[in-house]
């Protein structure tokens, strides 16, 4: 138990982390101060929780490239709900990001289970629409800080031990994926459809419906830190976190998520996303161009995969009786 | 028919044309091949005998290039060879057909026979109408009426088979390897390709067949080598042999009785289905299951009977007609709903529709029991746990641990936790498709042993499947299906392998 432990990819991933720490911290060592790495999981935290839906999606053999624009669209509604309604509770606000999002996560699940559409084209195409969606409800125009409330603009940043609750969040969503994907049937369908969708079938397991359900969680996440993103940066706009898709499959991959489904954790995803948070925070204070950063986090996700098709390979039929006992 | 112009044929038919002596093969922790020797005579069909994992299929692929031996020579007329990749193997002769043959949908015929070897015209470009020609050449020569230019998933899977022969044959070969060439054809098919092999022989190739089958290997074989566990075990003439004897030397023990004797004990009748009708699959399906009974479903392939099982089991609902259970009628639209009320269903293709190779052993079994381990959607593991233990108990499986990943087990522990999962779903119906379908014989009567075992304890089983032997030796009763309805239902004296043969074919459809 101990053994799989350590050689886990998560605990390799973990030593990487620690390592690229340890080695920024040499150039400057004011980098491992506490406050300085909670800072960066601060930062890190849209990405965390985006990366744990993604990687639910992935999980089940699909994609969620959508999860940028559902970002975008949910932040842009719930900051012109404010503006319009300054009296509504964040609760409120909360409330309506995580069903509006979900709701669109809902909608591209839908399209894949009920017309059997390939996801990578679902979203695509609802990527285009949630981000023209934005333009078409805002007229191009930004929401800027001094339009928000207080109130709006504070929850990220409401600290409760030590911390903000943009981490808390992240935190608790971590938390709560980890038992749902390991002690709950929702959870264990997800691993089911994505290893081997025919025998999840025959089990009894609705292929479609749970990629449905792992779409809708994806764009709970998404709608959440639509909310949370607008707020802690104090700006909606149609561009708002353009592109950011693929920094959150990047994490998904580096975190050991198979590409093909079936295989990958909670902590795979945190730790990708934690890996990437590490680079972007570090490279900066150690002079490093962002171009190179591109290049560098380009490069982490290219060994990452070819690390997991290692780890993965088939060991070839075993023919002899003798060398089964010994397996 | 061609004029035979190669040396092989004129030659000596007790000088062997391929010779492997004392071969080893180790892969990293195992030795697939330990001093193996096999012999290729020309104008002779070799039957290569051997349970699962006794390294038939590295044999095929050290002849064939794809591996090289690490110990041992390949003489070829008798000069030492070296296959260093599968093309050199190609050109000196020597070529494979797949069990699972590897063709291009899109690609036409012709190409699907000369892919890679195309002839070409002076620019280098290939050469259509050439290709074309060789194409119908080689296709008329083993009697197959087939349009080189039609796109190959027009055709049906018997003629996919000759297209796959064709390119065997479209490198002149004077050795023809065939890995279990039978498996997925029906009787008819395998017919033609017994006339096939014949053709093959009397043109003086040396042909190597591998089958499972005991009845094929008597009727097309000359000669026969045994090998188990990776080692060579004997030779000889087919002549010269019995079936017993080649039993005892594939196993190395005495299988004195392959099926189960039993004592049916029939109870009341628990399933029964009326004038069941599939849109385009089956229509007016009628019959009726007792508790301890098993109902043998025998047809030809493409019959209906796996459709109709899917939809029994709610893979498909395209359908009208009544299914009862205990006397109640029930409506089954999904497979959820089949295991609801106790019908499982153990597919014919275990590898893609069996089990989860990514996850452990114990989540594999509880999967379609996860409501009786779970409350509220959450999971109870120790309740799982015990759930998993119990049932690789029963099926004796003896594995380090529950939580090792499926993948790391053999393709025969692999079956067993299929059929670990749907027990421990406690069903009354559990549908067994093609149950021994590509396993070694031994495995086979341990499956046979559990059904028999499981219909003892009260279960209604249903068998489908293509093996006459099996049919007859498991059964109470017997219904032959034939282009989707059944022809007829059959028990005790009439249950003889003529009668199952002409149902199913339709040489006589009343009596």
């Amino acid at each position: 138990m101990l053994k799989r432990l350590i050689t886990s990819r998560e605990a390799l991933l973990m030593l990487i982390i620690l390592v690229l720490i340890g080695l920024v911290a040499i150039r400057f060592p004011r980098f491992i101060t506490l406050s300085n790495l909670a800072g960066v999981f601060n930062d890190t935290s849209p990405l965390i929780l985006l990366a744990i839906g993604q990687m639910i999606v992935i999980l089940t053999k699909c994609i969620d490239l959508s999860v940028a624009a559902n970002l975008a669209l949910t932040g842009m509604v719930v900051a012109m709900i404010n503006v319009a309604a300054p009296g509504v509770p964040v609760v409120v606000i909360i409330a309506v990001a995580i069903g509006l999002g979900a709701l669109m996560g809902a909608f591209n699940g839908l399209l894949v289970w009920k017309l059997d559409i390939p996801p990578i084209v679902v979203t695509l195409g609802t990527m285009t629409i949630y981000r023209g969606t934005v333009f078409v409800i805002s007229n191009g125009k930004w929401v800027n800080s001094h339009e928000m409330t207080q109130a709006f603009k504070a929850f990220p940043r409401y600290e409760l031990f030590g911390m903000p609750m943009m981490s808390w969040t992240a935190i608790i969503a971590v938390i709560i994926f980890f038992i749902v994907m390991t002690r709950t049937t929702l959870g264990r369908s997800f691993y089911a459809v994505g290893g081997n969708p025919h025998a999840a079938t025959y089990a009894g397991i609705n292929v479609g419906r749970s990629q449905f359900w792992a779409f809708t969680i994806s764009g709970a996440l998404a709608g959440l830190t639509g909310y949370l993103w607008v707020s802690r940066y104090a700006v909606a706009y149609v561009n708002v976190a353009s592109g950011f898709e693929l920094d959150v499959v990047a994490a998904c991959v580096i975190g050991g998520i198979s590409i093909a489904g079936g295989i990958g954790s909670v902590g795979g995803a945190l730790l990708g996303a934690i890996f990437l948070g590490v680079i972007k925070n570090a490279l900066p204070v150690i002079n490093v161009s962002p171009f190179w950063q591109l290049a560098i986090s380009g490069s982490a996700i290219i060994i990452a995969v070819a690390l997991n098709a290692r780890s993965n390979k088939n060991h070839g039929r075993i023919i002899l009786k003798s060398a089964e006992k010994t397996q | 028919m061609q004029v035979i112009t190669q040396d092989q044929s004129s030659q000596d038919r007790t000088k062997p044309v391929l010779v492997l002596d004392g071969v080893t093969k180790v892969f990293p922790g195992v030795k697939a091949l330990s001093e193996v020797s096999l012999k290729l005579f020309p104008g002779q069909v070799m039957a290569l005998i051997g349970e699962n994992g006794a390294g038939k299929s590295t044999v095929v692929k050290v002849l064939t290039g794809i591996y090289q031996p690490n110990k041992g020579d390949i003489l070829l007329n008798g000069k030492p060879i070296h296959f260093s990749t599968p093309q050199t193997a190609a050109n000196a002769g020597i070529t494979a057909i797949h069990q699972e043959t590897v063709l291009f949908d899109e690609l036409s015929v012709a190409e699907n026979i000369f892919l890679g070897h195309a002839p070409r015209s002076n620019f280098g470009l290939i050469d259509w109408p050439e290709m074309e020609r060789r194409s119908v050449e080689i296709l008329d020569g083993i009697g197959a009426n087939i349009d080189p230019s039609v796109k190959l998933r027009e055709l049906g899977i018997a003629n996919k088979h000759l297209v796959a022969i064709s390119r065997a044959l479209s490198i002149d070969a004077s050795v023809v390897i065939m890995d279990e060439p039978t498996a997925a054809l029906s009787y008819k098919e395998i017919e033609e390709l017994y006339e096939l092999v014949d053709k093959l022989r009397s043109q003086g190739k040396a042909i190597l067949f591998i089958s499972h089958k005991f009845d094929e290997i008597f009727h097309i074989a000359d000669r026969y080598t045994v090998f188990r566990d990776g080692q060579f075990i004997g030779d000889g003439l087919i002549e010269d042999v019995d079936r017993t004897t080649l039993v005892k030397m594939m196993v190395g023990r005495d299988i004195s009785q392959i099926f189960p004797s039993r004592d049916s004990h029939l109870g009341d009748e628990i399933l029964s289905v009326e004038n069941y009708t599939h849109v385009t699959e089956f229509a007016d399906i009628s019959f009726s299951l007792r508790k301890g009974e098993i109902l043998g479903f025998y047809g030809l392939v493409g019959a209906g009977r796996s459709e109709l099982m899917q939809a029994l089991f709610g893979i498909t609902n395209l359908f009208s007609g009544v299914v009862r259970i205990d006397g109640a009628e029930v409506i089954i639209g999904s497979p959820a709903d089949a295991v609801s009320n106790g019908i499982v269903y153990v597919p014919e293709d275990r590898g893609k529709q069996g089990a989860i190779i990514d996850l452990p052993i114990f989540q594999n079994i509880t999967l379609p029991s996860l409501g009786r381990t779970s409350k509220n959607g959450f999971i109870r593991l120790a309740e799982e746990f015990k759930l998993a233990r119990k049932y690789t108990k029963r099926i004796d499986l003896r594995a380090a641990s529950l939580d090792t990943n499926v993948e790391n087990l053999s393709g025969g522990n692999q079956q067993k936790i299929v059929i670990a999962k749907w027990l421990a779903t406690q069903p009354k119906i559990i549908i067994m498709d093609e149950p021994t379908k590509g396993i070694d014989i031994g495995s086979k009567a341990a499956v046979h042993e559990f059904m028999a075992e499981l219909a003892d304890q009260g279960l209604a089983v249903i068998m489908v499947s293509s093996e006459i032997p099996e049919i007859l030796g498991m059964s109470n009763r017997v219904i032959v299906m034939r282009e989707g309805r059944i022809v007829s239902e059959l028990t005790d004296d009439d249950l003889k392998p003529e009668t199952l043969v002409q149902y199913a074919a339709g040489i006589n459809r009343e009596r």
